[in-house]
């Protein structure tokens, strides 16, 4: 039967074992492949600085991004692809809350640069290669069209 | 009770309990809002609530936590507390930063990374907070008579939370790198040196409760808290799938984070046999409801709820969906929830000395949150499917489909509601039995 010391080798050589095979896996993931897939190259102060607005105002306290966060509001991974520069400033910059059909995002009344800064962080986020996610809706073509 | 200093446990208990109905309050603020009622939303707009109601959680667990470790630690070591006004100032210093997080979350003074919201400045605060805490149980660890494994897991578990919360100030600018490191705080915390604390708590409550040899219940900790490590430390990976890291952390996240079960597996069946071979019959009945319980409870919803939607393939559509908020609600409550008031339900006769170990409103309260928070995981559930099938499968648009799902937030609401009610009759117990007397000291 085992024994404590053997137990506690078990415990202690394990932890380090695992320990340092994630730490030479995450300097792998973040040194060679992290640049690769989300295209660090394009990564502009703009982008920094639309980041740092969207963290200081808590955006993933209602969205998700690359589906992390709050489920209050839509996914804005691929908001750019989806609603465009042109709608996405609109929404950053009015002064009255913003409520499609009744669900109120805070009116953030942000300037034209601030708004910039945010739709270029959205745009670089929508380039990331999220190995297939969001998925596509697949039993969409499945739904019954009703005859006419 | 031997040392008088434990007594000082209690305030940390009723922090932690006062904390956890205000949780409930943000819970409750949320859930109105996603029903179309959110005339707060002025004063407490939507991520102002989540944050709150997210970071209490941490702090009243933490503090439990602290608790816990102010009356185990003495214990086991067989030492006084090093000194009893440093840990008063501990406690004034974690309630204030605590209460100043969340005054701030409401004036949109916060960093918006889940989980991590309290702002930089703050989180100075809480690093010498939590420095201060680990000096004194591990000064007083040292100076004690006996270093047990029970206490030694406790602190190496503490140790390792306070280390590894300084990832998560760094600030990155690559929204993948943040993330990546956001997980090592979050997720090794919960899936990883949480467990230790859990593993520790667990053991001194069973050894407590049972009678069983304490080295037959440490060798058992060492094989559960290793096999945390084992599945949890490789598991981080069921969080690097679609982030923008590489493609095999689907491999290694969904292999390991499939493991991840058996630690809480361990757990469940390791309570359940001590308590099965123990002889003495611990006249704490409750405290022995709960401690059985958080093993069972945790198992399934940190383990069985996890494994549900840990898969690549199922995780593909489930992430980022209340998927997510069913498994993380059971898996707070079971493991970290219920053993803190697992503890509190032990330690609380023991500090005041009122040996009333079966009072009425004490029974309900278990069973109405247990309930209760059973009929709030299913309707999380039954909103994160149909959300799941409809946004995700379907493609129905954001909105319609969350005016589809608002069923689901009345049975939310109602399940809560009896939650609530458990947890209230817990607290006000809890408040009944009073302040720690001196009377309370057994002899040495």
């Amino acid at each position: 039967m085992l024994s404590k010391n053997q137990a506690r080798a078990f415990f202690l050589g394990g932890t380090v074992v695992f320990f340092l095979i994630f730490l030479g896996l995450s300097w792998h993931t973040l040194a060679r492949e992290v640049p690769k897939q989300t295209h660090e190259e394009n990564l502009t102060e703009a982008v920094v600085r639309g980041k740092k607005i969207f963290d200081e105002n808590n955006c993933m306290g209602c969205h998700t991004i690359l589906g992390e966060g709050a489920y209050y509001a839509p996914e804005l991974t691929k908001a750019y692809e989806r609603k465009g520069e042109a709608y996405i400033k609109t929404v950053l910059t009015v002064k009255e809350p913003w409520q499609p059909r009744g669900r109120k995002m805070v009116a953030y009344a942000m300037s034209d640069e601030d708004a910039s800064d945010v739709v270029a962080f959205l745009k670089w986020i929508g380039e990331i290669d999220l190995n297939g996610f969001p998925p596509k809706p697949d039993l969409q073509s499945k739904v019954p069209v009703p005859a006419k | 009770m031997k040392y008088k200093s434990q007594q000082v446990a209690w305030w940390f208990f009723a922090l932690s309990g006062i904390l956890l109905l205000l949780q409930i309050t943000y819970g409750f603020i949320m859930a109105f809002a996603h029903l179309g009622y959110d005339g707060l939303h002025e004063i407490i707009p939507f991520n102002a609530a989540t944050a709150t109601h997210k970071n209490l959680l941490v702090v009243w667990i933490l503090s439990g936590f602290m608790g816990a470790a102010y009356f185990i630690i003495p214990d086991e070591a067989e030492h006084e507390l090093i000194s009893v006004p440093l840990v008063k100032l501990q406690f004034w210093s974690l309630a204030i930063v605590g209460v100043t997080a969340v005054i701030g979350f409401h004036l949109n003074w916060w960093e918006g990374r889940k989980f991590l919201e309290i702002p930089r400045p703050l989180d100075y605060l809480v690093v010498v907070n939590v420095l201060l805490f680990l000096y004194i149980i591990i000064m007083t660890l040292w100076k004690g008579k006996k270093r047990t494994t029970t206490s030694l897991v406790l602190t190496m578990g503490l140790l390792f939370a306070a280390l590894l919360y300084l990832p998560g100030m760094v600030w990155f600018d690559n929204q993948t790198t943040d993330s990546f490191f956001r997980w090592w705080v979050v997720h090794l915390w919960v899936e990883g040196v949480w467990e230790l604390i859990m593993g520790g708590i667990l053991a001194y409550l069973l050894i407590k409760l049972t009678g069983v040899d304490r080295e037959v219940i440490e060798k058992w900790l060492y094989v559960i808290v290793g096999l945390t490590f084992i599945s949890g430390v490789l598991g981080t990976g069921h969080h690097y799938y679609y982030i923008g890291t590489p493609k095999y952390w689907l491999l290694i996240g969904g292999i390991f984070s499939a493991l991840e079960p058996l630690a809480f597996l361990g757990m469940a069946l390791f309570a359940v046999a001590m308590y099965r071979k123990g002889e003495k019959r611990h006249p704490n009945i409750m405290a022995l409801n709960w401690t059985l319980g958080t093993a069972i409870v945790s198992f399934v919803g940190a383990g069985l709820l996890g494994l549900a939607h840990t898969l690549p393939a199922v995780n593909m559509y489930t992430h980022g969906t209340f998927v997510t908020a069913m498994h993380g609600h059971l898996a707070f409550w079971g493991a970290y929830g219920m053993l803190v008031l697992g503890m509190i339900t032990y330690a609380t006769p023991l500090m005041t000395g009122r040996k009333l170990y079966t009072a009425p409103g004490a029974s309900y309260a278990f069973w109405l949150s247990n309930i209760g928070m059973i009929g709030m995981t299913t309707a999380f559930a039954a909103a994160g499917v149909t959300q799941v099938y409809l946004e995700r499968k379907v493609g129905i648009d954001f909105i319609d489909t969350q005016q589809a799902m608002e069923v689901h937030f009345l049975v939310l609401i109602a399940a809560a509601t009896l939650f609530t009610t458990g947890i209230v009759m817990f607290v006000i117990n809890f408040f009944k039995y009073g302040r720690p007397t001196d009377e309370a000291l057994a002899p040495a």
